[in-house]
């Protein structure tokens, strides 16, 4: 008589310690290794789309800020990036540089969180994570310096910036840009030679070139995987094509190279932060004046950026009205998740949690 | 000559019948091994908990008492207040006994260790394999826990508790093997009394050997699998609360606190030290021990089990051996009046295979075609 099998099914999730958020996964196992995975999504939908139609222009932006609550301020950007263009605003010289400031600065404590947490998947007990956090609380700073604000920023309006930066954040940001080069090159050498962090990460979940461009991912996931593309170069927006940097690439697509890429960015970041910081106009009006109840016309537009996830698009459609009549959102981490299965099954449950680690993925903008 | 067969040859002398004579010095020890162990893991939870902090840029716990020393109490109070919950679909029996089954060996191990100079409980001529035997009950403790609680990430840390024991066991007994070797007795007691020159210089490979297999038999990182909070929630023990919980905390940690009072005992002299009182040397090797797991652990990430397995299995196993094997040789061929020969013979022998293995070896494993 044949032993009756069946599929060992695991639900990691909604309630686990690495779903950065609630998320699942349904995993069905043979032994330790993973034969399929669904990813279920869905647990923190706010009806944020359906939210904005029934909201004024201005009143949206706080919405956007609840997408990618790590980096909330870019989520900002690129709601008013669509917005300008239907409206045909043009945001004076002064913020257009706070913007690419502040993008900047969410880009940089985005990655000091996802490479923080990625670590912690590895299983290296919180003391990355929290050295990164130390660093990621200078930008809080920064940001409450300037807005009062240190998760949801609500910062940026359509036209321009809410308020000017207080004086003293420029020495601020100057001290913290100073500085960062050195931390970076610090935890590399702290992590880049450990050999079990290479045994974990090395060669696992490998993303191949095709497959990610099939999927359409962006961001350091499609980048690791040998795809030179970033939109600050390929679509320039605000004032990027001012500023000499480099987009870093991976080789092969593995965890590693996504870590990588990510900590080559960040140095990047801090070359266009140094270089922002010596162009920027000392004075100049940092809003154009848009009404708060201004009226676009009909019509629709598409503004999309460089998020620190990938690209962030919006699609704004107006009807001549106060508010939007659609809003749609294409966040990156959605997008970048549903290459998890393709890069998970045959590997074990330990690399199915760093590699969901790697992707970098908040709740907050796939479920939106 | 025990402290305690001292106390024993008094009581008889005094005119106490034979067998309260005996009784009498085995529950005072018993009940000091265990009062002083228990406590010492308190103590030990609370450096753990400040010096973790100290490695993650924060302070640790502060608050309740001077440094924060009594929070290991509130901690245990908190828990003995909290509602028991066993699953509905658990099996009641496996369940309620997996916490004593690992708790309770924990506290015999301290039986043969000595202290000091004949400060021991049990000075049995088979101490090195007493350990050896009753640290690996804790694995069926284990195992119970983890298939009585009927939850999906408790049996997959139970399918890995199982395999990580059995494989950690070979390496750590025959780098043992080395030690008796050289001292001539399995005797903790003659052990100690052997290192003229602790053993950590005398047998330096054997020695690192046989830490690595104590991180993995307590669960330490980077050898953490069985309750890899990042994978499997909280492995073997997700379905357990209250003082059942904190049982298996206390055993985990008192694990940790035996191990490394057995690595003091064999490899760093046990209490012989110049100046300080013995126990107080004892203490201070114990720590350091214990410090130095806690310093891995603020500092690795963990191994994958596939990566785990082998590295047991082609790493430490085949080192064990060829170690053994040095050790043997030495043994034979060297007098014992000139050890610091040894020493200098086994570090280049253990520099040489480290590095042959850093060339040769790879973690195995990767994807699996499915």
């Amino acid at each position: 008589m044949p032993i009756k099998t069946e599929p060992f099914y695991l639900n990691i999730g909604p309630q686990h310690p690495s779903t950065h958020g609630v998320f699942r996964l349904r995993v069905q196992l043979d032994g330790e290794v993973i034969v399929d995975v669904e990813p279920i999504i869905g647990y923190l939908h706010r009806g944020i789309e359906k939210l904005a139609e029934t909201r004024t222009y201005t009143q949206v932006i706080p919405l956007t800020d609840r997408l990618d609550y790590v980096a909330s301020m870019t989520n900002n950007l690129a709601y008013c990036l669509a917005v300008e263009k239907l409206a045909g605003v043009k945001v004076p010289e002064r913020a257009e540089y706070l913007r690419v400031i502040f993008s900047e600065l969410m880009r940089l404590a985005n990655h000091f969180l996802a490479i923080g947490a990625f670590l912690n998947d590895c299983g290296a007990l919180a003391t990355p994570l929290i050295y990164m956090w130390r660093e990621r609380e200078k930008i809080v700073d920064l940001c409450e310096m300037t807005c009062g604000q240190r998760l949801l920023f609500n910062y940026m309006r359509v036209g321009g910036m809410s308020q000017d930066v207080p004086e003293e954040f420029m020495p601020a940001l100057k001290k913290f840009v100073a500085e960062m080069p050195k931390f970076i090159g610090e935890y590399e050498q702290l992590i880049k030679q450990n050999e079990i962090f290479l045994a974990r990460t090395k060669g696992v979940g490998i993303l191949p070139k095709q497959t990610a461009i099939d999927i359409g991912a962006s961001g350091p996931v499609l980048r690791a995987s040998g795809v030179k593309w970033d939109i600050r170069k390929k679509d320039p927006y605000s004032v990027y094509e001012r500023f000499d940097f480099e987009v870093p690439t991976g080789d092969v697509g593995d965890c590693y190279d996504r870590f990588w890429v990510r900590l080559r960015e960040m140095r990047q970041s801090v070359r266009i932060l140094e270089q922002a910081i010596d162009q920027i106009p000392a004075k100049g009006p940092i809003w154009a004046d848009v009404p708060q109840f201004f009226r676009p016309p009909p019509g629709e537009a598409y503004g999309h950026i460089e998020a620190p996830k990938g690209n962030l698009g919006f699609y704004v459609v107006g009807d001549g009205s106060i508010a939007p009549y659609r809003v749609h959102i294409f966040p990156p981490s959605l997008i970048n998740v549903t290459a998890l299965r393709d890069m998970a099954i045959g590997w074990k449950i330990a690399d199915l949690i760093i590699i969901f680690g790697s992707i970098d993925v908040v709740l907050g903008e796939i479920d939106r | 000559m025990t402290l305690l067969d001292q106390f024993q040859q008094m009581l008889l002398s005094t005119g106490l019948p034979d067998w309260a004579a005996y009784l009498v010095p085995a529950l005072v020890g018993v009940i000091l091994i265990v009062a002083v162990s228990l406590t010492l893991v308190i103590i030990f939870i609370w450096w753990e908990r400040r010096l973790l902090g100290r490695f993650q840029l924060r302070l640790g716990p502060n608050r309740c008492g001077p440094e924060g020393i009594l929070q290991p109490v509130a901690t245990g109070l908190k828990l003995l207040l909290k509602e028991d919950i066993v699953p509905a679909k658990a099996d009641k029996i496996l369940h309620f006994l997996a916490p004593i089954v690992v708790f309770v060996p924990v506290l015999m191990i301290f039986a043969v260790v000595p202290v000091s100079d004949g400060a021991i409980l049990a000075n049995l001529n088979v101490g090195i394999i007493y350990v050896i035997a009753i640290s690996s009950i804790s694995t069926i403790g284990i195992f119970m826990a983890a298939w009585g609680s009927s939850n999906k990430f408790a049996l997959i840390s139970g399918m890995r508790t199982v395999a990580q024991m059995v494989s950690y066991e070979l390496p750590v007994v025959l780098s043992l093997v080395g030690v008796v070797l050289i001292a001539g007795s399995f005797s903790m007691l003659s052990i100690v009394q052997a290192q003229s020159i602790p053993f950590i210089l005398v047998m330096p490979l054997g020695c690192v050997i046989f830490f690595l297999g104590c991180l993995a038999e307590m669960n330490r990182s980077p050898f953490d699998l069985l309750e890899a909070d990042s994978e499997i929630v909280a492995g073997y023990h997700t379905e357990y609360s209250g003082m059942k919980f904190a049982m298996f905390f206390m055993g985990e940690y008192g694990v940790a606190l035996a191990y490394s009072t057995v690595i003091t005992t064999l490899f760093l002299g046990g209490w012989s030290g110049p100046l300080l009182p013995p126990l107080i040397w004892f203490l201070i090797k114990v720590v350091l021990v214990f410090s130095v797991t806690i310093w891995m652990r603020a500092t690795l990430p963990r191994l994958r089990v596939d990566q785990l397995m082998s590295f047991a299995w082609k790493g430490l196993l085949p080192m064990a051996v060829i170690n053994l094997v040095i050790i043997a040789i030495e043994v034979l061929v060297v007098p014992a009046s000139m050890l610091w020969l040894m020493v200098i013979l086994n570090f280049a022998f253990a520099a040489a295979l480290v590095l042959l293995w850093s060339r040769l070896f790879t973690l195995g494993g990767g994807r699996v075609e499915v």
